[in-house]
């Protein structure tokens, strides 16, 4: 199975079916469902192959029921595959053996473990005797991950005090006492302000570079992904869309930016139509799409010929770019 | 295994830490235990007023099956109903999914996170009642029949726990448990009383189909001496092949929810 052994996670013609039953509306459709149910299988996930190497962090992306959350628990050993092969450092996941166990952790963003009514301190050293650590190596575990995600006495406050940023660390925190060398991030930065997400970014990004542990993240935020993810595979409707660098797909995707200038006198459009595209132009305001490579070109050139008083460069928004390819990919 | 004890220490010092964060309920759950006690002991007064005798059973021997069953009720209260009730919300949670990536028995974990410490006086009193009945009733008892109190109170509540269990178990197809648990509770409720204070169909009913009989009954009998040995042997079959029932459906029922989940 291994023809690469750098290959950790290989995942290889993967499917998974569910077998849902249809109820139509009503009295009369719930009769009928009781009596004559009417099964069939929705495909969940269809032929899925990768490979994924020691260390490497990827992001999955996708909408909303794309398979993503299927996928990823197929990969920690929740749900059984209904055709092809998981493979992670040698295990078959779904056998859930101890020393697979181990060696990965799982976190959902919109799931707790911690025990709602205590500080976190207490369900640590619960998951430090579940996992057969000592004392001693618990609590200079949870000190080193306690500096390294900034917590300090939140975790001695009950959960239910805490912060939706304080609980979310504290769950990353106990979700890692193990020191799994795999990490499974089902949207850990789920409902987090900015500032909360940017540092559960940066503790994941230092975690991976400090212990080089292998990190799979799904988000709805393309910010986790672009700060974390230079690998992301995209799913859309169960099937691998895209594998590949963050950098060529965003290429690929959006060959322009958008260049917002407010200036100080009104200007002519002609006078703009040698730089991009033309969005938009209403007395001092201009908005024009500039393709990538030109852009520092364009920006200095706009800055020295005209009297701006602001100007913004737009990341165009990646969701949306992304949404316009796995549409693009339905037409293919 | 000393993993697993170690575990335990820490599921039920977290759980005592857990109720005492909510002092006044902790007092209330006290309260509601007493009352029930003082009401059954009431109850079981008025059938013997007036010379009045359950079944074969003299006040004094009766009392003891009373006490049988507090201490069996203490134990639910302490241990089966926290945890075995709260399975369903794992499932429907969704947070059995941590449980079932930890390198532990799952079966284990949610039998006995939780623990409950106002079951802890009914527990008491339950053996002190059925110390204070014996010793009224045959005024001493050996230690070979106290063995064998030991091993039939054992016997009944694995037997009560794994038909628990296999219902909780089955909320992983329904989700929504029904109020199967109370069925449960009143099934042990029954066994408040002598077995042969039923019907005899009933009798036959709550030992071979239902076995309320080992719940309480037979461990009565056995600290009263008048346990027979076959009762026993057949008990400590019944009860192992009801843990390993148990065991097996909650595999099946894991494979089941492990192929179905999303």
């Amino acid at each position: 199975m291994h023809n690469n052994p750098s290959d950790l996670i290989v995942v290889d013609q993967l499917s998974k079916y569910y077998r849902v039953a249809n109820k139509q509306p009503g009295f009369k459709g719930t009769l009928k469902h009781f009596f004559d149910r009417k099964t069939y299988d929705v495909p969940a996930v269809t032929d899925i192959s990768f490979k994924i190497s020691r260390g490497e962090v990827v992001g999955f992306l996708g909408a909303n029921g794309a398979g993503k959350t299927t996928l990823l628990k197929m990969m920690c050993g929740l749900i059984h595959p209904s055709i092809g092969l998981v493979d992670v450092g040698g295990f078959s996941p779904q056998r859930r053996q101890t020393a697979f166990l181990k060696e990965i952790t799982l976190v959902m963003g919109q799931k707790q473990q911690l025990i709602w009514d205590l500080p976190p301190m207490d369900s640590l050293y619960v998951n430090a005797a579940v996992y057969g650590l000592s004392d001693h190596e618990a609590k200079v575990r949870i000190n080193e991950l306690a500096e390294m995600l900034e917590l300090g006495e939140e975790l001695t406050r009950p959960v239910r005090k805490l912060s939706l940023g304080q609980r979310m660390k504290s769950e990353i925190l106990a979700a890692l006492l193990h020191k799994p060398s795999v990490l499974f991030l089902d949207e850990p930065t789920l409902g987090l302000d900015v500032n909360a997400q940017a540092r559960v970014r940066s503790f994941l990004s230092e975690y991976n570079k400090r212990t080089g542990a292998t990190i799979l993240l799904t988000s709805h935020y393309m910010a986790d992904i672009t700060a974390l993810c230079p690998r992301v595979i995209c799913i859309h409707k169960g099937k691998l869309f895209y594998d590949g660098d963050l950098d060529s797909l965003a290429n690929s995707l959006s060959p322009s930016r958008e260049v917002k200038v407010e200036l100080k006198n009104p200007s002519a459009s002609e006078q703009f139509v040698k730089y991009g595209e033309i969005q938009d132009l209403n007395d001092r305001f201009v908005c024009l799409l500039v393709s990538r490579d030109k852009l520092t070109d364009v920006v200095s050139n706009l800055l020295t010929e005209f009297d701006i008083i602001d100007l913004e460069i737009s990341d165009p928004p990646i969701d949306k770019l992304i949404g316009e390819l796995f549409i693009k990919g339905e037409v293919n | 295994m000393q993993r697993y004890f170690k575990t335990i220490r820490l599921f039920w010092s977290t759980a005592f830490a857990s109720q005492l964060e909510y002092q006044l309920n902790f007092l209330i759950e006290l309260l509601a235990m007493l009352g029930t006690l003082l009401g059954s002991v009431f109850i079981l007064s008025l059938f013997f007023t007036g010379g009045r005798q359950l079944g074969d059973w003299t006040w004094e021997s009766a009392l003891v099956i009373q006490g049988v069953y507090t201490f069996l009720d203490g134990l639910t209260n302490a241990l089966l109903r926290p945890n075995l009730t709260e399975i369903v919300n794992y499932v429907r949670e969704g947070t059995l999914d941590y449980v079932l990536l930890k390198p532990i028995d799952s079966q284990f974990w949610l039998s006995v996170k939780k623990f409950s410490f106002a079951g802890l006086p009914e527990i008491i009193l339950g053996l002190s009642i059925v110390f204070w009945a014996t010793i009224q009733s045959v005024s001493t008892f050996s230690i070979y029949s106290l063995f064998v109190f030991i091993i039939s109170l054992l016997i009944g509540f694995i037997i009560l726990y794994s038909v628990w269990f296999l219902i909780a178990a089955s909320s992983i197809w329904f989700v929504k448990t029904w109020n199967a648990t109370e069925v449960l509770r009143a099934l042990l409720a029954a066994g408040r009383y002598p077995i042969s204070a039923y019907p005899v169909v009933l009798r036959f009913i709550f030992t071979l189909v239902l076995p309320v009989a080992f719940l309480t009954t037979f461990p009565a009998e056995a600290i009263l001496g008048e346990l027979k040995f076959n009762i026993l042997f057949f008990g400590l079959i019944l009860s192992t092949l009801f843990f390993i029932f148990s065991r097996l459906f909650w595999k099946f029922a894991l494979k089941h929810y492990t192929s179905a989940s999303s």
